[in-house]
């Protein structure tokens, strides 16, 4: 196939990305409807007008070629840190549930955008480009010293602003493209055994338990040596360090941690965002109750009721049945994006596509997880629904890409979908 | 990197699995929200965004005997405000300011409503005229949590004329809070602080209504909200008053205001209480919603004293009506008959004990019989009556006829009534053991002077049994069953000599023949009692002026008892003001036949 003439478009990616969007636009006009003027009011002309540029920004990316994208990676990605050290040095600046965090890069007073937005393609890109030069998949911890160092330096950096939430979505992006680079899943264990650790650490019987269950892997598997040995080091530290760590937490988010365990501990701080929103989501019942009229958002009791929390408004609607429909649509656009990836012509591009699915799985599982409280509060917005023009024009950018892949791919986009 | 198609597909295998599960994980926390446990959340959402507001009832009327209302209801408003908390409301009612006058007294008192109870609207201003009210309405964009509600308002359409008896209504405070809690009552509701108004407060009391309105997480209501039906608040039960108001109203315009004055009247048989009044009476409508501070102090100043009511609380020597408990202990003895003369008739002074014992007429009364010294008032002839009792006997039965007691008439503020009521032990504990001697006792008590203070009306009580068969009865205000009191030892032709020898009070050569009315027989017993202070203005002596009488007087239909403390004046012109009270009542009240009958 010969790139950049002829492109076949992948109209089951592209309808299902147009679907959700419809979808979630009409949630924020919905979420904007309240009996007193709120932010949210306007919001929905914005954030139509941040679709419409990211449809045409994904025009514009679909007509790229996967290798042009991949000669453009190393730039954008130094770019990337550039614009995420620039916010340590004080361009930041928070919002929404991330209020205490800084991620918005803010130059005199206007903020221009949130650069961990673009810090998750474009580590995506770089993660793609680093382990595609891998001719065999890496099987221990220091063949991948370079995508540690791709993800690990934004995830630092962004750890440095406080936004829990979207290292998190890193995280998740990172074991994802390993998993995806064909990384055995004992190698992954042990990347993430000093975190589970961490979280372990407050329990003595249960960590002892899991010790002992990752004593057996390292003699199951056995990596080098002085990898398992360095590993078990850390991982013992770290199951100390927990406590500790925990002390000279912030309280706030001593708080959300807290309150994901017990929303009812502090109702009116902490955990009132996640005790209205289930209230908003449990008063649905089957069918809701009704567009535009639930009365949690209409009466400004459900907070953040157009950016992190829309989802919500789904619930409380348009009901179960509408939550369905809403998961079934991302349903499809995930399992249509693991077909690309399946189907690239190359590594690279697989990669970058099932790097993508990784990063909006993420962002759906967190924040559909947090409105229903099976996941901590953080700052995630919700794809293609959540108010934002910087999330909405990356959610699109993706869509190109991925549709670039597609088109590039094996067998072309067709073919039937394949659970 | 392995990308061997097996591989890929293997790998988008596990990555379409893990997808799928998380979701159906996800979608099974949905169910479980919203199928499952819909019930608990739907219930949660409608407490976020329903207030009950409560509205006040309206309390029941009070109507006099005839149905004319003493208390009733008019339409008032309410301004409230549901407030978040402390802050939001301080800052509301500053903001408030600039739109409406606002005290600094109604800013504190919101503020502690709120602290008292937050779940009800806060009230701002109970009674909100007609034009704050039309303001507010205009600025009603502005105050989105601002609650403005019908509330009825008590009103007394004859004001001062019934402040001797009706009381007032007022918000509840604290400590009444923490007692009444078990009956249902809750923090600023109205209820009756005094006179009849407390009396009867259960019974008068309305059932709250409930307004639900629908507010926003910031306590704003939405205007034609998505709420509940409202319950409609009930209108508490009737009272029905044996009150005349015809009388009552004329009581005032007799006393009006200008006189420090007690005066009831009262169905002899029945202890129905016509009319009561303390003069200078005070307006009850001043007291709802929060008495003004200028008009309080006002009150508070004024020598007259308008606070202390003359009838029910103020206590004073009855002076010589007391002479006609003197003459029932005498009688009930068979110490002497109405015939019977004193060793030593009237000449004006009376020597006991070292001392001299004026007779208040100078020139004497020279030989009386008890007619003669009722109806002259003749103190030597009781001075010996009371030397022949003996202070053991006196005590006694002034303790049997009740003096050292309350006449029990429903009302809460009724003071009781003083008299000694052991044997030695009142005076000793008053004076030490060696600080009196009974013989003065003796002559003081006699006269109705010394340790006696009675309300006017215990005084009433006693009068109301002269009047009838000696049965006392109990002064009542609500309409009801007659309650009895004791019934004192005297035969019916006994008590009624007594009661013509009252006429003769007011016949030629009594103390109150002045007063006398055309048409009625009037009976009674002036009374003039020391104080021992003197006019500030010209240096006289002043007096407790006291009138107890009854028409007509073989069968009296009515008791009037009046009193007027700190005048210059003496009995038989108090009387004056009694019989125009009874010639009030019954010519009114009264068929003339009955009362040409008696003439």
């Amino acid at each position: 196939m010969k790139a950049g003439r002829r492109i076949n478009v992948d109209l089951p990616l592209i309808f299902a990305a147009l679907a959700i969007t419809i979808f979630g636009l009409s949630i924020v006009f919905s979420a904007g409807q309240t009996d007193f003027r709120s932010p949210a009011t306007g919001a929905w002309k914005a954030q139509m007008i941040w679709a419409v540029v990211g449809i045409g920004g994904a025009f514009a990316v679909s007509r790229a070629s996967v290798r042009l994208i991949e000669w453009l990676t190393v730039p954008a990605y130094l770019f990337t840190l550039a614009l995420l050290l620039a916010l340590l040095v004080g361009l930041g600046s928070g919002a929404g549930t991330a209020t205490s965090t800084a991620g918005w890069l803010t130059i005199a007073g206007h903020r221009l955008g949130q650069p961990s937005e673009l810090a998750k393609l474009t580590v995506v890109l770089m993660l793609a480009r680093v382990l595609a030069q891998n001719r065999i998949a890496p099987r221990s911890i220091t063949e991948l010293w370079k995508p540690m160092i791709v993800a690990g330096a934004p995830f630092l950096l962004i750890v440095a602003q406080g936004d829990l939430g979207t290292s998190i979505v890193f995280a998740g992006i990172f074991f994802a493209m390993l998993f995806w680079a064909g990384v055995p899943w004992q190698v992954l264990v042990m990347i993430a055994a000093p975190v589970i650790s961490l979280i372990l650490g407050f329990d003595p019987m249960i960590w002892g338990a899991f010790f002992l269950l990752f004593l057996a892997l390292l003699l199951w598997y056995k990596p080098y040596l002085w990898e398992a040995l360095l590993v078990t080091a850390i991982v013992v530290v770290t199951g100390v360090a927990g406590p500790l760590l925990w002390e000279h937490m912030p309280t706030y988010r001593q708080n959300r941690l807290k309150v994901f365990l017990d929303p009812s501990v502090d109702p009116r701080g902490s955990g009132y965002h996640v005790i209205q929103s289930i209230t908003a989501i449990g008063s649905g019942g089957w069918f809701g109750a009704g567009y535009l009229h639930g009365p949690q958002k209409r009466l400004a009791f459900l907070p953040e009721q157009y950016t992190d929390f829309i989802f919500a408004v789904v619930g409380e609607e348009l009901g179960f049945i509408g939550v369905m429909i809403a998961l079934a649509l991302f349903l499809f656009l995930f399992l249509r994006v693991i077909r690309i990836a399946e189907r690239a012509n190359d590594s690279f591009s697989s990669l970058v596509a099932f790097g993508l699915l990784a990063s909006w799985f993420s962002h759906v599982l967190e924040n559909v997880g947090m409105t229903v409280s099976v996941m901590p509060v953080t700052g995630i917005p919700l794809p293609f629904f959540s108010y934002g023009g910087s999330f909405m024009l990356a959610c699109w950018l993706s869509v190109g890409i991925l549709a670039r892949i597609s088109s590039e791919g094996r067998g072309g986009p067709a073919g039937p979908l394949r659970v | 990197m392995s990308f061997h198609p097996n591989d890929v597909l293997r790998r988008g295998r596990i990555a379409s699995l893990l997808v799928c599960g998380v979701l159906v994980f996800l979608l099974s926390a949905f169910f479980r929200a919203q199928i499952l446990k819909n019930e608990q959340y739907s219930l949660q959402s409608e407490e976020n965004r329903l207030r009950q507001i409560p509205t006040a009832a309206p309390r029941g009327k009070i109507l006099d005997r005839n149905g004319k209302p003493i208390a009733e209801n008019v339409v008032g408003y309410s301004v409230a405000l549901l407030a978040q908390n402390e802050d939001t409301l301080r800052t509301t009612l500053t903001k408030l300011r600039s739109v409406v006058q606002l005290t600094s007294k109604q800013f504190e008192d919101a503020v502690n409503r709120f602290r008292r109870d937050r779940n009800r609207p806060t009230v701002i201003i109970q009674d909100a005229s007609f034009d704050v009210v039309s303001v507010l309405e205009e600025h009603h964009q502005d105050f989105p949590s601002l609650l403005i509600q019908s509330a009825p308002k008590r009103i007394y359409p004859d004001g001062q004329a019934v402040g001797g008896f009706i009381g007032y209504i007022s918000e509840i405070n604290q400590g009444e809070l923490a007692e009444m809690a078990k009956d249902g009552y809750k923090a600023g509701q109205l209820i009756g602080k005094a006179g009849l108004e407390k009396q009867y407060e259960k019974d008068l009391r309305g059932r709250e209504g409930v307004q639900f309105v629908e507010v926003d997480a910031h306590n704003r209501i939405v205007p034609n909200g998505r709420a509940r039906e409202d319950v409609t608040p009930a209108e508490g039960p009737t009272l029905q008053t044996n009150i005349d108001l015809d009388l009552q109203e004329y009581m005032h315009t007799l006393f009006a205001d200008t006189i420090e004055a007690g005066a009831i009247a009262m169905v002899p048989q029945t202890g129905e209480v016509l009319a009561m009044y303390s003069s200078p009476a005070v307006d009850p409508n001043r007291w709802v919603g929060g008495v003004p501070a200028a008009y309080f102090d006002s009150l508070l100043k004024d020598p007259r004293k308008p606070l202390y009511n003359k009838v029910l609380q103020s206590k004073q020597p009855p002076g010589s009506t007391f002479k006609l408990a003197t003459s029932v202990m005498a009688l009930q003895d068979s110490l002497i008959t109405f015939e019977t003369h004193m060793p030593q008739a009237c000449s004006g002074y009376y020597y006991f004990g070292n001392r001299t014992w004026h007779c208040w007429k100078k020139e004497g009364h020279g030989n009386v019989n008890l007619f003669g010294a009722i109806a002259q008032s003749c103190d030597v002839y009781f001075y010996q009556l009371g030397q022949k009792l003996t202070l053991t006997r006196i005590v006694a039965g002034g303790v049997g006829l009740n003096f050292d007691k309350r006449s029990g008439i429903d009302l809460p503020e009724e003071s009781k009534s003083e008299f000694p009521n052991a044997l030695p032990d009142y005076f000793n504990k008053k004076y030490g053991a060696r600080g009196w001697t009974p013989g003065e006792k003796e002559l003081n008590l006699a006269i109705g002077q010394g340790e006696n203070s009675q309300t006017i009306l215990n005084m009433a009580k006693f009068y109301s049994a002269l009047a009838t068969d000696g049965t006392e009865p109990v002064p009542m205000i609500r309409k009801g069953e007659p309650k009895k009191g004791a019934k004192m030892a005297l035969a019916p032709d006994q008590l009624a000599l007594l009661r013509k020898a009252m006429a003769g009070v007011l016949q030629a050569g009594g103390t109150a023949a002045a007063s006398a009315i055309k048409g009625i027989a009037v009976a009674g017993k002036t009374g003039t009692a020391q104080t021992l202070r003197f006019s500030k203005t010209n240096g006289k002596p002043l007096y407790w002026a006291w009138f107890a009488g009854m028409a007509p007087a073989d069968a009296p239909k009515i008791v009037v008892v009046v009193m007027f403390p700190d005048v210059e004046f003496e009995g038989s012109t108090a009387a004056g003001f009694a019989t125009k009270i009874i010639e009030r009542y019954l010519h009114t009240k009264v068929d003339d036949a009955s009362i040409e009958r008696t003439g």
